[in-house]
């Protein structure tokens, strides 16, 4: 595929290759849960990656953010090949991500959570937080307007100082988008950002990463099982199944690429 | 004012500063309790450390010395050089730090993820090998610690001086309070709002609290565990050092300094293991507890005498009112109250 920017249908830009996974195999031990799979993510996309329970989704979004150390492959980000790295370092390059089972800090409010999404702008060193002058004070305004405008994007002014603990779950998976998108990141992971809701919550996340990606230009990588979601939301689609890679490509292709058939609807061995 | 009611406030008064000593000990345990999940039984040894640190930095002592001299039959002890105490103090910070990095690095890196069982007994051996090193650095003589700052600002030494010169007198009616005490209670309350200060103002204590609260949550945004965990020891190490300075003005620096861990332990079940304010009422309810318990009933002063268990209550005092609540409030006065979904 070729690497130049286009313009899509409805008018959004999509620009080159800003991460590429090449030859990844993840292995727990004998069982190898991802075998042998490459495909890249472009700047200002959304992509997918879709597969039945067991695909070994989950597992390449760790690798993608850090989490896990593939035994294989290489990982290339914005040009460079990536060493390995721990999560956190990971997430200093600017890509940040969400959990299936949401990882929220439970005990601070919801404006002390966004605002740890921020913690990576921040630069100011202790001596100058102490005095709180300057830098330090000119760095906490700045951070708290721009996540305001985040809270406000995410409609969760009504709970900003709400202890998370306290909130029902939607609205938690909100708070933990508006975290991770706190950090302006140059691509964001969402895992299973639906999972556990309801269709009208469902249609509101779905509303979210559009209007996200739109607005910010956040280049987006989600994981998803609920094919018909992903169709709508996705520019371009990867689907594993057992770990490996059966098919990649738009909404269109993909949902008539044979194979993928065959692992959502089953298929008779003979 | 009659005599036995000025005893009695006395005696609050007294109640409510020792308690800020244990508070001051507590609240190193509380702080690396949050962050790591890690019960220190070396907090208290660290104290002991850090306050011999302090010393033999301050009287020039060579560290090692019996060592040295051993191996290769010299006779050294000391520089020869006297350290003005806040440079003393600045060095000590800086060795106590050293010690956070060591541990980390050397200890807990290796036990990511172990049952807290394990990292008990880990601590456990912390404080063995502390206690034992602490020793072999600066050797187990009993020392006076005498810290002044620039400008003459002396720590007040403990009530084992003459009581006029170490105590303050007010209001004319021989109302007497330990100097040290005093200053001890400032010290602390100061300690205390930096703290607070630290953790909800700053970066890194923000980073601090994101730690305490989910792990993986942390490292999404960019935290580095490591780097956290050692800045709470660090800041554990600082509180010991400050803890250290009290104690050892007190009663002079030796072993028996290491003990005081083993009086926090009430403290926190009192206050619950993860909150800083706990420790503080924990500490002042457990230093009030055991002196007012001690004058009405261990001394039958109360309710004429009605009641006299002899004396010597303070050993067990703080140690049975921890017991009951364990009983009726386990997670503490502020702990985070434990519900388990079913």
């Amino acid at each position: 595929m070729s690497n130049e920017s286009y313009v899509t249908d409805d008018g959004r830009t999509i620009g080159p290759t800003v991460m590429e996974m090449k030859n990844i195999t993840l292995r727990f031990g004998g069982v190898k849960a991802i075998t042998d799979i490459s495909f890249d993510i472009r700047e200002g996309e959304i992509r997918a990656i879709i597969g039945p329970n067991g695909a070994g989704k989950s597992s390449m979004l760790n690798v993608i953010s850090g989490f896990y150390v593939p035994q294989e492959g290489e990982v290339w980000y914005k040009g460079a090949k990536r060493p390995p790295m721990k999560p956190y370092q990971v997430a200093g390059q600017g890509i940040a991500r969400t959990f299936q089972n949401i990882a929220l800090f439970e005990g601070m409010t919801v404006l002390d959570n966004v605002m740890t999404g921020r913690l990576r702008q921040m630069k100011a060193n202790i001596f100058e937080q102490a005095i709180w002058k300057g830098k330090a004070e000119r760095e906490e305004v700045e951070n708290r307007e721009k996540v305001e405008r985040i809270i406000d994007f995410l409609e969760i002014q009504a709970i900003r100082k709400t202890p998370v603990g306290r909130l029902p779950y939607g609205l938690k998976k909100r708070v933990e988008l508006a975290r991770a998108l706190a950090a302006e990141p140059s691509i964001l992971l969402l895992d299973e950002p639906m999972a556990g809701m309801n269709v009208e919550e469902k249609e509101d996340m779905s509303r979210f990463i559009l209007d996200m990606n739109d607005e910010f230009g956040t280049t987006i990588a989600l994981i998803e099982h609920d094919m018909g979601v992903v169709m709508d939301l996705s520019d371009r689609v990867v689907v594993m199944d057992y770990g490996k890679k059966i098919g990649d490509g738009t909404p269109d292709e993909v949902r008539n690429n044979q194979d993928v058939i065959d692992a959502y609807l089953g298929v008779a061995h003979d | 004012m009659p005599e036995q009611l000025v005893f009695a406030m006395e005696v609050f008064a007294n109640g409510l500063m020792s308690g800020v000593l244990y508070a001051l000990v507590a609240l190193g345990f509380v702080l690396i309790y949050k962050a790591s999940g890690i019960f220190n039984f070396a907090q208290g040894v660290m104290a002991l450390f850090a306050a011999m640190t302090l010393v033999g930095i301050q009287n020039g002592q060579v560290p090692f010395a019996h060592l040295i001299n051993a191996i290769f039959g010299t006779h050294v002890h000391t520089f020869g050089w006297n350290i003005s105490s806040a440079f003393a103090l600045i060095l000590t910070v800086g060795v106590m730090i050293l010690l956070a990095w060591a541990v980390q690095r050397f200890v807990f890196r290796h036990l990511v993820g172990q049952e807290p069982i394990i990292l008990f007994m880990a601590t456990i051996g912390l404080a063995y090998f502390l206690e034992g090193f602490a020793d072999l650095m600066w050797n187990s003589e009993i020392k006076t610690l005498t810290f002044c700052l620039p400008g003459e600002m002396c720590l007040p030494q403990g009530m084992n001086l003459a009581i006029d010169d170490a105590a303050f007198n007010a209001w004319g009616v021989g109302f007497f309070i330990d100097n040290l005490d005093i200053t001890a209670t400032l010290v602390a309350i100061v300690l205390v709002i930096a703290l607070v200060a630290f953790s909800q103002y700053t970066k890194q204590g923000r980073a601090m609290r994101a730690v305490a609260d989910d792990h993986q949550a942390a490292l999404s945004v960019g935290i580095s565990l490591n780097f956290i965990w050692v800045l709470v020891w660090s800041l554990a190490g600082f509180v010991a050092l400050v803890a250290g300075i009290m104690w050892g003005a007190k009663s002079g620096v030796q072993f028996s300094l290491s003990l005081i861990a083993l009086k926090a332990l009430p403290v926190l079940m009192l206050g619950g293991f993860t909150s800083i304010p706990g420790a503080i009422v924990g500490g002042l309810i457990i230093g009030v507890g055991e002196k007012m318990f001690e004058y009405c009933f261990g001394i039958g002063q109360c309710f004429g005498g009605v009641i006299n268990l002899g004396g010597a209550t303070e050993n067990w005092f703080a140690y049975v009112l921890a017991l009951v609540f364990l009983v009726f409030r386990p997670q503490g006065l502020f702990g985070e109250k434990i519900i388990e979904r079913v």
